[in-house]
């Protein structure tokens, strides 16, 4: 194995097509116009000394140490700041750059520490590997002098002096080991788009100061990361590295929370995880990564994680430890026992979208060849199933059309309900790059969100929508692009129904459905919804990117169809810069949809009614299928209800936090004789569970994720899984204990029958994954390599298909008794239900859910900041504190779900998508008024979660 | 509650300088000038609301405002005494010209009196290199200081 070592180029690579060729030291390099001497000379194998150079960022100049010599030049330019010229004789090792070189590194070590042996980055240090190259022997300035290193000079106190910072629960930042090459600042401003650092003073004076001169915490820093990875010196260290120690091997994984699906190296030190650090290679991610990724990985080892099966009677008893073949043994037989007694339709099963692809696919095989019934659903019921249906109907396939490269050729981004910078923050950095190169944006969203405006970033136009009312502005929108002719005919004619179209256009050119009408439904002035149409249809590449916002509403899919519908009449879809891309949510969402996680499908999106495709696996299988869809997610609970419904198992999900109408899904599961959860945690779901198997983390398995992208990346195993066995192992004894024939020796056997069945991954093999890095499906003999982008010359489905989209109010209304809209959303620093980002440090950021609410409504409430609330809507109530800000419209409040015991989902509707029973979310009429404490639910919720969570033998359970 | 007010003052009167300088080419510098000119000096509360407006980062107003050593971070004295400490300066004695100053103010560099008569600045190179030493008192330079003329900038400093 070992440490995998990547190149520092110095400066980014050049894009330019047009090759230039030079010496360097008797070398000859070709490169591409616009390269620096330093990436030439690096491309050529010889490594020009740097300090202020590496090539996530543009060349700065300013360490003097990268110096060269060019014949018939005056003078030692900087090599990374110089351009490289044809023909062009480089010296990089001379006499004079040797004396200059040394000069100017015995100025950095007399104002550094000495103490590299004690140093957390001896080891990974640039400045101790400078100092060598260059062949410092001996410092004539001494260390007596005006110093940042010592917090006294001769007793008297240094002023210039600075306390370490460790307000960060992941880094520190020690001032006196800072040689001010602004890296990091650049780093944070460049990459992450942040611009949390600056140089604060000047000359010997000048500091790294987060923020304005605060701690790392209270400063504008999100925690990306970036700038402890760019630093040179041990100034910005990982905690761990301070820890642990300096890694020795590394392994390439992907990411486990959003899905975005950055790809890691996991540096290890034996079996202990020392840090992540995302890899350069990663075509999703190209290096950058957020907090969670980089950071939250705690959770892995927290002492609440459950290694041990274990099982109960009843889910009044507490928990009985027991080995692996009881709790199989147990669960096959209450499954067979139950199928006996109440028929082979009364258990189902929850596929995970945070386990593999290959695991996802072992569940919904369980399902359908061992439960003989198609009652397999996921998580991707309740965020984007709506996106499965409405691109389907429209294109024909279910996915993104783009890769995220393509966001460097956009010029206008259209965001809707998505809010990217808290939920797939390195997307959101790769955005706003773009927008700070000139692009623009539309942002369509409730809330005044960090897209719409933060540092360097404003959007165009933003239309702060009544929730509810996406289609109403879609079809607006269409509206203007119809009757003002800024279609795009040419595109329509060739690759759409032009009938489909006429009819689409004469039902959009009904004055009902123009922005001033719209803006009665919406609250968005006409003249915006205008402004905004016109830029998207005639502002050059245009990309829509949605999320949530979009999908979890009573019309999530009527709105999806209208997104695709602006698509296609204004040409943007089949290259690079434009397309439909809805942000998926887990990092294997789409992974799990794509492996025939819905009771309707077989994976790669194909009909469980379809006689030819059910053949495939009848004859693999062994069995017959059933041609019937199965059961939803909450058809399961609805039939559990009813009593007919009495058996499911849930890989890594939590329904209960998740899902909306709480109570109902908790009297669901209450009805039921026997709840699986395999899961790293008690869950809320578990404490109606009857059987635990304890689940495995992404960093103790092999397998693979599919990205928002259908980018397939590998997860790599690095150490053994705590709790005995993969997820996928864990299906397959269950499976075995059922009887069936299953005999997988590695996740890669997964893939390869998956290949072998699924038309759209035909070519994909772990060994072309080792070949490609990864991969975007479809991948077969049509696209050998893969497909960064569908629909290059026609649609997957043949024409484009336009499909009128009415605007239908939601059943979901406000009224005297809940005169607010409540909508939901994420944060940053959490994931989800959190039950993995709450067991990290991340909680120093967001500790609770909070409402937020405008100062209008507050104030006719009595309300301040601060103050306890009480949430109350036609499904229930909870209590949770308040905050005010005008990020949310007057009418409006917000709150995220990250935490059980706001349990915000005891406050949403049962009311869900028309198609695909997709919950609506984004959409709750509620009242807010002052509280002193949990509500009565909040505590006998309480009450019952420690009840159900007590172990036998075991003091308390914690939590 | 007399806090309160005094800080709505403070975001009203920089909204007003930023409102009239913000469409300038590079308005940051323009505005912290024009907020220094408003306050005597450059309060820290204002840096926020500048980069509100300028869709700036916090840090990078902080970044900027530190750079410029004219930027005042308290009200200055009524009287500003800047004393060249450049090179040529300091080849004709600017040095022992500047111990003499701050003995007879009683103040060093970066200091106010305590009766807030003078405020006593080190500056780079007034342009005066051919009258050095030499220093600046409220905008007017003064060369070739002396201990005379050390008398005079005290005698109108405290007039």
């Amino acid at each position: 194995m070992g440490l995998i070592q990547e190149i520092d180029f110095g400066t980014p690579a050049s894009k330019s097509e047009k090759q230039v060729t030079l010496t360097v030291d008797g070398f000859e390099v070709t490169v591409p116009e616009g390269t620096s001497i330093m990436r030439a000379s690096m491309e050529a194998g010889i490594a020009i000394p740097k300090l202020c150079a590496t090539d996530m960022v543009d060349a700065f100049g300013s360490c003097r140490l990268c110096l060269v010599e060019i014949e018939g030049r005056n003078g030692t330019p900087s090599s990374c700041t110089t351009p490289v010229m044809p023909g062009m004789v480089v010296h990089t090792q001379t006499g004079r750059l040797k004396d200059i070189r040394k000069g100017v590194m015995e100025l950095y070590i007399s104002d550094h520490p000495l103490d590299c042996l004690t140093c957390a980055a001896n080891g990974d240090c640039e400045l101790q590997d400078m100092a060598g190259a260059v062949g410092l022997r001996d410092v004539r300035y001494g260390y007596e002098g005006d110093n940042h290193v010592r917090a006294k000079n001769n007793g008297v106190e240094n002023f210039k002096w600075m306390a370490k910072d460790e307000s960060n629960p992941y880094f520190t930042y020690d001032p006196s080991k800072c040689i001010v090459c602004s890296r990091c600042v650049r780093a944070c401003e460049e990459v992450q788009g942040t611009f949390a650092l600056t140089i604060e003073g000047r000359g010997f004076g000048s500091r790294v100061s987060p923020g304005a001169h605060e701690l790392f915490l209270d400063s504008e820093c999100v925690s990306c990361g970036a700038c402890v990875q760019a630093c040179p010196t041990a100034t910005l260290t990982e905690k761990s590295v301070i820890q642990i120690g300096q890694p020795e091997h590394s392994v390439v994984t992907t990411c486990a929370y959003c899905g975005v699906g950055c790809s890691f190296k996991a540096e290890m030190r034996g079996d202990e995880l020392v840090r992540m650090v995302p890899w350069k290679d990663g075509k999703a991610n190209r290096g950058h990564s957020c907090v969670k990724g980089r950071f939250a990985y705690g959770y892995a080892t927290h002492k609440e994680r459950i290694l041990n099966p274990m099982i109960r009677e009843n889910i009044a008893d507490p928990w009985r430890e027991v080995s692996w073949e009881e709790a199989l043994e147990y669960t096959a037989k209450e499954f067979r026992r139950i199928q006996y007694q109440y028929g082979r339709g009364a258990v189902g099963g929850i596929t995970s979208s945070r386990c593999t692809n290959e695991e996802t696919f072992l569940v919904q095989k369980l399902i359908r060849q061992g439960f003989g019934n198609n009652n397999v659903d996921t998580c991707a019921r309740v965020c984007h199933s709506p996106t499965g249906y409405g691109l389907g109907q429209t294109y024909g396939t279910s996915a993104g059309t783009q890769d995220f490269d393509s966001v460097e050729d956009t010029d206008v981004a259209l965001i809707i309900g998505a809010n990217p910078a808290s939920a797939h923050p390195v997307f959101a950095s790769r955005l706003k790059k773009r927008l700070r190169a000139g692009a623009k944006l539309i942002v369509i969203d409730p809330r005044r969100t960090e897209m719409v405006k933060s540092a360097h970033i404003e959007a165009e136009h933003h239309l702060a929508l009544k929730p509810g009312t996406n289609v109403a502005i879609v079809t607006a929108m269409a509206h203007v692009i119809v009757t003002e002719g800024l279609f795009d005919e040419k595109f329509i004619r060739e690759r759409c129904d032009w009938s489909e179209f006429q009819d689409y256009a004469e039902f959009v050119s009904d004055p009902q459905y123009s922005p001033e009408a719209a803006e009665k439904l919406s609250g968005v002035p006409a003249e915006t919804i205008r402004g905004a149409a016109r830029l998207y249809a005639t502002g050059g590449n245009a990309a829509i990117y949605y999320g949530l916002g979009v999908t979890e509403h009573s019309q999530g899919s009527t709105t999806v169809i209208g997104i695709a519908n602006l698509a296609m009449l204004t040409g943007n879809i089949g290259r690079r810069g434009v397309g439909v891309n809805p942000l998926r949510g887990q990092n294997n969402v789409q992974g799990a949809c794509d492996m025939g996680s819905f009771p309707h499908e077989l994976p790669g999106y194909r009909h469980i009614s379809g006689d030819a495709v059910r053949e495939i696996y009848d004859s693999l299988w062994g069995v017959k299928l059933d041609d019937e869809p199965g059961l939803r997610i909450p058809n399961m609970l609805d039939a559990a209800v009813d009593g007919t419904f009495k058996g499911i198992y849930i890989q890594g999900e939590d329904i209960l936090q998740s899902d909306p109408d709480t109570k109902h899904v908790s009297a669901g599961l209450a009805a039921m004789e026997c709840v699986v959860v395999q899961d790293l945690f008690l869950n809320e779901t578990a404490n109606y569970a009857h059987v635990f198997l304890p689940g495995s983390t992404f960093l103790e398995k092999d397998g693979t994720f599919t990205n928002a992208e259908r980018r397939i990346n590998r997860v790599r195993k690095v150490m053994a899984p705590k709790n005995g066995y993969a997820d996928w192992e864990v299906t397959q004894k269950l499976a075995q204990a059922m009887g069936l024939n299953w005999n997988y020796q590695h996740p890669s056997e997964i893939m390869d029958e998956v290949a072998k069945t699924t038309p759209s991954f035909a070519n994909v093999s772990y060994e072309f994954l080792e070949k490609m890095g990864s991969v975007q499906w479809p991948c077969n003999d049509k696209a050998p390599e893969g497909t960064p982008i569908m629909h290059i010359d026609g649609f997957v489905r043949g024409k484009g298909k336009f499909i009128r989209t009415e605007y239908v109010a939601t059943d979901e209304k406000t009224g005297p008794r809940f005169p607010l809209l409540l909508t939901t959303g994420r944060i940053l620093s959490q994931y989800n239900v959190g039950a993995q980002t709450r067991r990290t440090e991340n909680v120093a950021w967001h500790a609770e859910d909070l409402l937020e609410i405008h100062p209008h409504d507050a104030e006719v409430r009595g309300l301040r900041d601060g103050d306890w609330v009480r949430l109350q809507s036609r499904a229930g109530e909870t209590t949770l504190r308040a905050t005010i800000t005008d990020k949310v419209s007057p009418g409006v409040v917000y709150t995220t779900f990250h935490h059980p015991d706001t349990q915000a989902n005891v406050i949403t509707t049962d009311f869900s998508d028309w198609a695909t029973n997709c919950p609506e979310y984004k959409v709750t009429a509620v009242q807010v008024g002052a509280s002193n404490g949990p509500s009565e639910w909040q505590k006998e919720y309480t009450e019952q979660a420690q009840q159900s969570r007590r172990i036998a033998g075991q003091l308390e359970a914690a939590e | 509650m007399v806090l309160q007010p005094a800080s709505t003052e403070i975001a009203a009167r920089t909204a007003a300088v930023i409102s009239e300088l913000k469409s300038l080419e590079g308005p940051l510098i323009p505005i912290l000038h024009g907020v220094q000119e408003e306050f005597g000096y450059v309060p820290q509360e204002t840096l926020p609301i500048i980069a509100e407006a300028l869709n700036l980062s916090r840090a990078e107003v902080h970044g900027v405002f530190t750079f410029y050593h004219d930027f005042r971070h308290h009200p200055a004295g009524r009287h500003v005494l800047k004393v060249c400490q450049a090179e040529a300066c300091q080849s004709m004695g600017s040095d022992a010209i500047a111990a003499q100053i701050k003995q007879k103010l009683g103040i060093g560099f970066h200091e106010t009196s305590k009766d807030g008569d003078v405020t006593l600045e080190p500056i780079y190179c007034l342009g005066l290199c051919a009258c050095a030493p030499a220093a600046m008192l409220d905008g007017e330079v003064i060369g070739r200081l002396d201990a005379d003329k050390i008398d005079e900038i005290a005698e109108e400093i405290h007039s």
